[in-house]
């Protein structure tokens, strides 16, 4: 199931809003699409991310691929257990597996992002 | 098997399989004035011809001189065991393994050069090697960059100029800000450096011993450059590692170099061999081919190309760089040299090297016109200044059998006076006291 308590971008990142922090990670059709994660490079804190923008790398042992900022805003915290534990993204998407937390973000974004039903409907497109 | 490649019947049936009558078909869309008239080909030569044909060419070689010339690529000693084991038709007639894990001699042999050169030079992590001292030292450059997200690259004026033509022509199109800090007679002033760095700076390059053969410890250049979030990159002599403080010791981040010196042959400038070893932190950063060692499912150890998510053919255009391959058969000359010679070996070289040198450069102190500069710590390569040109002075050493060293003029304008003179271990007693006899008869008779 999709949780519906978050907004999804098209390239398979989520974003939910926790006070006045905004927790991203990546959804658990991008993890079953890479397969076993075996690094992920994750941005640096203070780094203030433009929407869309690259601010990440996901390597599995089929693939690397980037991680898009859903929404503009500054890096306030990463998921650094991710660096010795990257399988965590695998077994736990949408909790542990969270990637990085954003504050000053702008909340006005967050309209454009998927709710938990579109983004089913295009999964359902995909496959 | 047939080992006579395209006899009539195979052009028949490749011709038949093209749906074609015959070669000339296959080039119809081509405009008949577009078509060359003729090859212009000689008649073919026997085998007899050919052999006479290139021992003329060859025979043109200078080969016999007395080789006093460096400049980052030396004449040092091969034993015979090197041609010997490389030539082997499972190492020489194999090319880069598309199917890497079927080759485990390959890799194997690779995994250890890439253990040799982490040894050799005091760093975490090896790639499988890269063409050249110079394409090492540019792909140094781009893992800065890429690591820092800055623009700006500082280098030391004691970087090989041919490093640093090599540099600026593969960053030509590129936004790259390289910064030259200049040099004086081979010393280098480390405020210059400081003064230079600025927030956008990605890392500064230096090079051990430098191009005039000035050898440095440059730890509190380090240490300044991290202070800042500078990396440093270190370019080095291999067979000095073995008596210098290695880049690992320094901290320097990423450190490349030749290994031509290694067993390699002085060939007109190549095949050669460029190494880049680095820090675990930065290993995702580096470019080429990396091997590593695991167990299979029984247990068993084995090799395989491994972190290949850096590499072109799964990152594409976010690849570290387009560099797919390595010089495989030069890095195994480098191992083998260095297994044959061994830890104590390498040391006993490096040792010769340094002692002729310096027994080389206290016999020119006592020749009327030579001047050595100030008396810098080097290892086996040193300046001297001429009264005269020091490319008609080279001139008029060939004539005598001697190629006495490289005349700086050619890189460095100014410096038409200047010969950089390299000692190996292979140059006797004899040869440097005839060289520094004739050099005194020349000088004496300008």
């Amino acid at each position: 199931m999709i949780p519906e308590d978050r907004k999804y971008a098209k390239t398979h990142e989520w974003i939910k809003i926790e006070g006045n922090t905004a927790v991203a990670g990546i959804t658990d059709h991008a993890q079953e699409a890479l397969g076993d994660i075996t690094f992920i490079e994750l941005p640096a804190v203070g780094d203030v991310l433009e929407r869309g923008s690259e601010c990440g790398v996901i390597e599995s042992v089929k693939a690397a691929s980037d991680i898009y900022a859903p929404i503009t805003g500054k890096v306030a915290e990463i998921n650094s257990e991710l660096q010795s534990r990257p399988e965590i993204v695998n077994e736990s998407p949408y909790e542990k597996g969270w990637i990085f937390k954003l504050k000053k973000f702008d909340a006005e974004q967050l309209e454009d992002l998927l709710d938990a039903a579109e983004y089913e409907a295009i999964l359902d497109e995909e496959t | 098997m047939s080992y006579v490649a395209n006899t009539p019947d195979q052009q028949a049936e490749m011709l038949k399989a093209c749906g074609v009558s015959s070669i000339a078909d296959l080039f119809a869309d081509i405009p008949h004035d577009l078509r060359p008239k003729s090859f212009n080909l000689p008649r073919a030569k026997s085998e007899l011809e050919v052999f006479d044909f290139f021992q003329g060419v060859a025979a043109r070689n200078y080969s016999h001189l007395t080789n006093f010339l460096g400049g980052g690529f030396y004449d040092h000693f091969i034993p015979a065991a090197v041609d010997a084991i490389t030539s082997r038709s499972e190492f020489y007639t194999a090319y880069t393994p598309y199917q890497p894990e079927l080759s485990q001699g390959t890799l194997q042999a690779i995994y250890e050069y890439q253990t040799d050169i982490c040894r050799l030079t005091g760093m975490e992590v090896a790639n499988a090697s890269l063409y050249d001292g110079g394409t090492a030292l540019y792909e140094a450059c781009q893992m800065a960059l890429h690591a820092t997200g800055r623009g700006r690259i500082v280098m030391d004026g004691g970087i090989n100029p041919v490093y640093r033509k090599m540099l600026y022509s593969y960053t030509a199109n590129l936004s790259i800000d390289f910064f030259e800090v200049p040099m004086s007679h081979g010393q280098r002033d480390r405020e210059q450096i400081f003064q230079v760095l600025d927030n956008n700076t990605a890392a500064v390059i230096l090079q051990n011993p430098n191009f005039f053969g000035v050898i440095d410890n440059y730890t509190d250049v380090v240490e300044h450059c991290h202070a800042r979030g500078i990396l440093v990159i270190q370019s080095v002599y291999p067979i000095a590692l073995a008596v210098l403080k290695t880049p690992g010791e320094m901290g320097v981040d990423i450190a490349t170099g030749e290994g031509q010196s290694l067993g390699i042959p002085l060939d007109f400038g190549g095949p050669y061999l460029g190494f880049m070893a680095t820090t675990r932190k930065l290993v995702r950063r580096m470019p080429g081919r990396l091997v590593g060692r695991t167990v299979d499912r029984n247990g068993r150890e084995s090799f395989v190309l491994t972190l290949q998510t850096r590499e072109q053919h799964i990152r594409r255009e976010k690849a570290t760089s387009n560099i797919c391959t390595n010089e495989a058969l030069c890095a195994l000359r480098a191992h083998i040299y260095l297994n044959l010679l061994g830890k104590e070996g390498l040391k006993k070289v490096a040792g010769l090297c340094h002692a002729k040198a310096l027994y080389t450069r206290e016999r020119f102190r006592d020749i009327p016109g030579a001047e050595i500069m100030e008396l810098l710590p080097i290892f086996n390569e040193f300046m001297v200044r001429l009264p005269i040109d020091a490319g008609d002075l080279a001139g008029m050493m060939v004539e005598r059998g001697i190629a006495p060293g490289l005349p700086l003029g050619r890189f460095h304008p100014g410096m038409e006076n200047y010969l950089l003179v390299a000692v190996t271990e292979k140059r006797t007693k004899y040869e440097i006291g005839t060289f520094a006899e004739t050099l005194e008869q020349i000088l004496a008779g300008a």
